[in-house]
């Protein structure tokens, strides 16, 4: 269990004292337990990062640090002085300031309303005093910011760039950055780290959570690593290498690449989009005149830099979003602008980028949610009811097959973590094994164990004969999994790359705007 | 025309606005013609319009400062009704007119701590317990103002028009020539205005509306805030009602808000939770009210006269929905409990 409170002595290589000092903290939600005796101590001039799987506990410990939450048992000491934080007020009066992972951001405000909001900055702040200082940090780091933009009109970059600066804002002694990187660019990452070590520097104290090995190896001195709840290691990071610390954020040793049977000969095919426009939310050609074909036992990765039109084609597939022009035949049947349930009773899956929204329903439960496809015919309904024995079985079978880890099938999905989350939809969507599978992004934000699990399951059900059209912003990945490529730039294709001609540089230039037709030759130096 | 014209022009607002104008217009127009035009008429008219505005704006103020915070309370009909009571009840005991109006206050905002108890402590659904206070609120006036009913008040507000102002043409009749109730109404207006787009408690009332899980990592008390709010918006609820019953009527009647507190749940939506708009909206209905009341005797079918308000809110809030496609313009949090687990 844990020791009594000690203040660190100073060592000789630095004068690294202990801020804080968090002893025993365990929290409890219904079913679970998301911190079980954890102990967590940060020190000036240090970035200790805490990595873990999704739902490993780690935001969980950072909010009770920062008074979002009540500990149910655990002590927690500021400066060897026993604390009680109760509201995010005491803990921003400690000097404690977070970045939160889901960002804490009034939309209708401007950038400038919302700094001015945090107490931190105290009571009286004049308008210009805020612009001049929004300004100075955001310059520091390279960032171009408008301090009077409104933060619906901003891109998701952006404004995990604006959580940041506003827990710069106020100089704080004790840093918390929950998943900072996800959305940023990599001179983004870059700026940012370069950031935090200035901030080390000067004698913050810094929480680092994430779940992506490459970042805590690069910035971090010292390693917690959190699984299910519990503390499993703590380490010095010039003492720890990418496989150990992944094996024990999983408790196995993990693959982090996949190799693919080649593929087999052509089948028929599934999916033909020809000569597609779609329309985005503002009115303005997303997708502009695409055709191609998926077969049978193939994966089309589809690449592109974000807002190309995948999100906006991968809807018109899937019957979510008018089609304008153009053709969507599903085995040969032409299903343009067909309703969406009889889309998916033609055996086509569908797996969207936003999995809270476009996916499962967070306030009905895993039971409800996962018998969306099929509440309507037997064997779930019965006559006028709906067959609980055979639901409760059914969902029972498949929380066991896709390894879902929730207290019970009432929970209501919005409670799961983001690797649960997905593979709830993907036992929705391919349990049955569908003949045509959309899925777009469907690792982003995942762990590395369920990223795994992840693409494990597509290259089966490629196996088994299932077409696959995959949308990814991560190229390593579309490069494993995909025996074809597409580009996608401005609406347009650019080409499609067999697996074996495709290199990184090449998809890269068509991604941005180079047709196929206009590459430069392979030469034998690329890879 | 220049494009940023032609598009102030398209906008919503000004879509409403050019509405409103209109609408008002006509009801001016309409009124003195019935009685035969007269300088004296108008003024009477504007002057009355005035009056009628002032019980309609009053609560409006206070509704919007609640939903600004993000809390939706529907019992605004039964604390004026309270507040009425309240008022005659002690300004007959005390023999003074503003220690009723104080009462008004008071009562208003013991209603809204009962309101805030269940629905920010115990985080109870804001709409049934709205319509309960309203129930309540209704019932409570009945029993502390049964013994005064349809006494003539002499303890009241008095007309007091500001020397000079007075006799401005049109504005002054218009603004200048009333009880102290209705300036210190017009001053909240304005008051409120300041508040709520020009400091920083404005802001953060605002955040709490928006997006409480934002303000409450900047630091905020959501709860307290929201607490407040309502309060603030009972007082100036039962202020409403005293003022019908200590200047308005005066005295007590059974039934004497006469739906005014819902009227003013509409105005709330109509003015965009912007007291600017809240005043224009009072005007306007305002000037419903004063046309019914000239129009009395002139040949018209009285109960038809009398839906005519209730006929404009439905009309009204009808517009809007159409116009913003929902309720654009309301705070987000709206009347969803904040919980931080």
């Amino acid at each position: 269990m844990s020791s009594k409170v000690k203040v660190e002595a100073p060592s000789r290589s630095s004068s690294k004292e202990t801020i804080v000092q968090m002893v025993g903290i365990t929290k409890r939600f219904p079913g679970v337990v998301a911190n079980d005796h954890i102990d967590f101590d940060i020190r000036s001039g240090e970035v200790h990062a805490l990595l873990g799987e999704n739902g490993a506990g780690k935001t969980t410990l950072m909010n009770i640090l920062y008074g979002l939450y009540q500990p149910d048992e655990g002590e927690i000491y500021f400066y060897g002085q026993k604390v009680r934080i109760k509201s995010p007020k005491d803990a921003i009066r400690l000097g404690i300031v977070m970045s939160h992972q889901i960002f804490r951001q009034v939309l209708r405000f401007s950038i400038a309303e919302n700094i001015a909001l945090h107490t931190s900055l105290g009571l009286i702040l004049s308008k210009k005093e805020i612009e001049r200082r929004i300004s100075e940090i955001a310059n520091e780091l390279g960032w171009d910011i408008d301090p009077n933009a409104k933060i619906y009109q901003l891109s998701a970059e952006t404004r995990q760039k604006i959580e940041i600066v506003k827990a710069l804002l106020y100089e704080p002694k004790v840093l918390i950055l929950d998943e900072p990187t996800s959305l940023l660019s990599l001179q983004g990452k870059l700026e940012l780290f370069k950031q935090i070590k200035r901030l080390k520097e000067k004698g913050l104290g810094i929480v680092y959570i994430t779940h992506k090995l490459d970042e805590v190896l690069a910035i971090s001195d010292r390693i917690t690593i959190l699984r299910k709840g519990k503390k499993v290691k703590v380490l010095n990071t010039s003492e720890a290498t990418k496989e150990d610390l992944a094996r024990y954020m999983v408790g196995r040793d993990v693959l982090f690449t996949l190799t693919k049977t080649p593929s087999k000969k052509k089948g028929k095919p599934v999916l033909e989009v020809k000569n597609l426009h779609v329309l985005g939310d503002r009115n303005e050609k997303a997708v502009n005149g695409v055709s191609f074909t998926v077969y049978e036992g193939e994966i089309l990765g589809v690449a592109g830099v974000g807002g190309s039109g995948q999100r906006e084609l991968a809807e018109a597939i899937a019957g979510l979003r008018k089609v304008k022009t153009g053709e969507i035949r599903i085995l040969g049947e032409n299903l343009t602008n067909a309703n969406p349930r009889k889309i998916a009773e033609r055996g086509v899956g569908f797996i969207p980028e936003d999995r809270l929204v476009k996916g499962l329903v967070p306030e009905l439960d895993i039971k409800e949610n996962l018998i969306l496809r099929m509440y309507f015919k037997p064997p779930c309904r019965k006559g006028l009811f709906l067959d609980e024995d055979f639901i409760r079985k059914y969902c029972d079978e498949k929380i066991c097959q896709y390894n879902i880890v929730a207290p019970d099938l009432s929970t209501k999905v919005k409670f799961l973590s983001g690797g649960n989350l997905q593979r709830l939809l993907l036992a929705r969507e391919t349990s049955w094994n569908p003949k045509l599978l959309i899925a777009a992004y469907p690792t982003f934000g995942l762990d590395v164990a369920s990223t795994e699990y992840v693409r494990k399951l597509l290259l089966k059900l490629r196996d088994m004969g299932s077409a696959i059209l995959l949308i990814s912003e991560d190229l390593d990945e579309i490069m494993m999994l995909s025996d074809r490529i597409a580009v996608l730039y401005e609406g347009k294709l650019m080409g499609i790359l067999n697996a074996e001609e495709a290199t990184k540089e090449r998809i890269g230039l068509m991604m941005t705007g180079t047709p196929k037709e206009k590459l430069p030759n392979k030469t034998d130096k690329d890879t | 025309m220049s494009r940023k014209v032609l598009r102030t022009l398209k906008s919503r607002k000004s879509i409403l606005a050019i509405v409103a104008v209109v609408v008002i217009a006509l009801i001016y127009s309409s009124a003195p013609t019935a009685l035969g035009i007269s300088t004296s008429t108008i003024d009477f008219y504007l002057n009355l319009t005035m009056i009628m505005a002032t019980p309609l704006i009053l609560p409006t103020l206070g509704e919007i400062i609640a939903e600004l915070s993000g809390v939706l309370n529907l019992g605004l009909e039964g604390i004026m009704a309270s507040g009425a009571a309240a008022g005659v009840v002690v300004a007959y005991t005390t023999q003074n007119a503003w220690l009723g109006l104080l009462a008004s206050i008071f009562i208003g905002m013991c209603l809204a701590l009962f309101f805030d108890i269940a629905v920010i402590t115990f985080g109870a659904d804001q709409i049934p317990t709205g319509l309960g206070l309203f129930f309540f609120g209704l019932g409570l006036s009945g029993v502390i103002g049964d013994p005064y009913a349809h006494k003539v008040l002499k303890y009241r507000f008095d007309k007091t028009p500001i020397p000079v102002l007075k006799d401005i043409p049109l504005i002054g009749k218009f603004l200048f020539s009333h009880d102290c109730l209705v300036y210190i109404t017009l001053i909240l207006v304005v008051f409120f205005y300041f508040l709520i787009y020009k400091t920083k408690i404005g802001l953060v009332i605002r955040a709490v509306g928006e997006d409480p899980g934002a303000a409450d990592a900047a630091g905020h008390n959501v709860f307290l805030v929201r607490f407040i709010c309502v309060i603030i918006g009972g007082a100036l609820a039962g202020m409403g009602g005293g003022y019908l019953s200590l200047a308005f009527s005066p005295g007590w009647t059974a039934g004497m808000s006469a739906g005014r507190g819902w009227i003013a749940i509409c105005l709330t939506i109509f003015s965009l939770w912007n007291p600017a708009y809240a005043l224009i909206g009072g005007w306007l209905f305002g000037g419903i009210f004063a046309t019914v009341f000239s129009l009395q005797g002139m040949g018209v079918p009285p109960r038809i006269l009398l839906m005519l308000p209730y006929l404009l809110t439905l009309v009204v809030l009808a517009l809007i929905l159409i116009v913003t496609k929902g309720m654009k313009g309301a705070p987000s949090a709206l009347g969803i409990p904040y919980s931080r687990e």
